[in-house]
């Protein structure tokens, strides 16, 4: 969907569900995401709908993710950082996360 | 980076936001001598219009445009003004005390303000089309923010769809980019030239006649542009294709990513919540505060300025900010020598021309704001507009009570793409006015906490005792 348009960024590693992926400093999770080609961040509570980040600034919720354990992180407004780890959430959110 | 230890108990002036009315506030507060701390949800200053200005990967100016990089003074002038900027520190409350809740890092503090001037700026207006939660479809702005922060340009078979200057000027920036757009397919409706062509003469005198002329050669040049009045997004687990109705025929396009845009709004969830008075704006079709000639509000010592305001764009913007910095300054320390009042009004009367006739000509077509069917309006809770529309038919008589029903409106977003939605639809089908109907009624926090950052809170002795036996 999108690719960078300068590709000279400090790369800072980060993983997703597990898999790294490359970002590059100046990154937040969301546009990481995005520009790695992974196509939704979350499926929704009430119909598991897949989600992916719609506004990237903060106002729509739609790119909730896990960060380093912390759940329903807006992720477009955490900026990435080397060793971060993220998970797209499922579903509804799991008690104690 | 300011963690929340290093911030006081107390400023003269709060500044909430940190786009060019913040910015222009608090350098020209700082100055005179408040001590003054600007909060910014986001990793650096600008806000939207002038998002990433000081950290852009975009180099070659040409591709976002002068009226972009003229932020970079903005952003300058406020950090030399000895106003603390904080960064990454998202406000979730503000009292009528003006006691505002904040949160960075993950640790909380209440801070006390003498004067708070609200500066959160403008959210884009819902866009209900079918299948605008599907992956792949995305909003103007957000494409916007991607090329400006991190030189993300789309790739793929990508559309644009809706109206309004800024999906022109973004059509214009991701193909100075060298991006590729397979069509703009444009859903303002002709029709609104017939009230728009009164206030043609004053746009023709503004700044924005020549530089809106430009910008929609350089694209139509390039794109296929297509005038709609029907638009769907269609796919299973993403975007597949776009569905248009044109000219009585439907046709459909493939297409990995579809940008929607059709103006923006006042983001009022802060203001609302503090308990400032709101009112409905016909014109642009939104709700904003109710102010007085200096952007105070209607609770004491907390004033609105940007388009948080009413919508006159980033350069109104930063002159309004001005002028609420002036009368935090006059109310807190009248012995400051102050910049000329009446040059700073002349140059936002300058800026506000203009803005009618735009938005008459953009004004969003009723189809587009009031969807019906299973359309979803809430996107949290997936709520549809049937649902809406039902509930509303069967007595329900405002957004508040429509929660209870329908759970629209109580997700995480907290209404903010949804309201304006739910509030016009309601509005229809009981053949009353948005006004009358009136918006959700917010609550802090109006962004989410955890309790762990709530339990950072610093506890003083007395409140200690108060509840410890």
């Amino acid at each position: 969907m999108f690719k960078r348009l300068v590709d000279a960024g400090v790369a800072v590693a980060i993983t997703v569900d597990g898999k790294r992926v490359a970002a590059r400093v100046g990154d937040t999770v969301a546009t990481a995401m995005i520009a790695a080609g992974i196509d939704h961040c979350r499926t929704t509570p009430v119909t598991g709908a897949p989600r992916a980040p719609y506004c990237l600034m903060g106002v729509c919720f739609e790119c909730l993710v896990t960060v380093d354990g912390v759940g329903s992180r807006q992720g477009c407004l955490v900026p990435v950082s080397e060793g971060m780890a993220v998970e797209t959430q499922t579903g509804k959110r799991e008690a104690g996360r | 980076m300011t963690k929340a230890s290093d911030l006081a108990s107390s400023y003269d002036l709060v500044v909430i936001g940190g786009g060019p009315a913040g910015l222009a506030a608090a350098a020209l507060a700082a100055r005179a001598g408040l001590s003054t701390v600007l909060f910014d949800e986001n990793p650096g200053v600008g806000g939207q219009i002038y998002r990433a200005i000081t950290s852009s990967p975009v180099k070659d100016r040409a591709i976002l445009g002068v009226d972009f990089w003229v932020g970079a003074e903005l952003a300058a002038e406020a950090k030399a003004s000895g106003a603390l900027i904080v960064n990454g520190a998202t406000v979730w409350s503000l009292d009528p005390t003006r006691l505002v809740g904040v949160s960075i890092a993950g640790q909380a503090r209440l801070i006390q303000a003498s004067r708070v001037i609200i500066a959160t700026g403008a959210l884009e207006r819902p866009f209900p089309i079918p299948g605008w939660t599907l992956p792949g479809v995305m909003s103007a702005g957000g494409a916007q923010t991607a090329l400006k922060a991190q030189g993300l340009v789309p790739s793929g078979r990508t559309v644009m769809a809706g109206g309004g200057p800024l999906l022109w000027l973004l059509a214009a920036q991701i193909l100075r980019a060298g991006g590729k757009l397979d069509a703009i397919l444009d859903t303002t409706p002709r029709t609104n030239w017939l009230r728009a062509f009164a206030h043609l003469p004053d746009f023709v005198l503004s700044p924005y006649f020549s530089k809106g002329l430009k910008l929609l050669r350089e694209v139509r040049a390039k794109v296929r542009v297509i005038r709609v009045d029907r638009l769907e997004a269609v796919g299973d687990d993403k975007l597949r294709e776009v569905v248009y109705g044109a000219a009585g025929g439907e046709r459909r396009m493939p297409a990995d990513l579809l940008l929607l845009h059709q103006g923006i709004v006042p983001n009022v969830n802060l203001a609302i919540a503090a308990g400032v008075t709101h009112a409905w704006n016909e014109r642009q079709l939104s709700f904003e505060p109710v102010l007085d000639e200096n952007f105070n509000s209607s609770v004491h010592g907390i004033a609105v300025a940007g388009d948080g305001a009413g919508i006159a764009g980033g350069t109104a913007a930063a002159e309004r900010g001005r002028i609420a910095a002036v009368a935090a300054v006059r109310a807190l320390r009248p012995e400051a020598s102050m910049p000329d009042t009446q040059a700073i009004r002349q140059r936002l009367q300058r800026e506000e021309m203009g803005r009618v006739f735009l938005d008459w000509l953009n004004r969003p077509a009723d189809s587009f704001r009031r969807p019906k069917g299973d359309t979803i309006v809430c996107r949290c809770e997936e709520v549809t507009a049937g649902q809406v529309r039902y509930t509303a038919n069967m007595g329900c008589e405002g957004p508040n009570q429509m929660k209870a029903f329908l759970r629209c409106g109580m997700g995480p977003c907290q209404g903010r793409l949804c309201g304006l939605t739910v509030t016009e639809l309601i509005a229809a089908e009981r053949r009353t006015t948005p006004a009358e109907v009136g918006y959700f009624r917010l609550r802090p926090p109006v962004k989410p906490i955890t309790l762990a950052e709530l339990a950072s809170l610093p506890i003083a002795e007395t409140e200690r005792k108060a509840v410890e036996r």
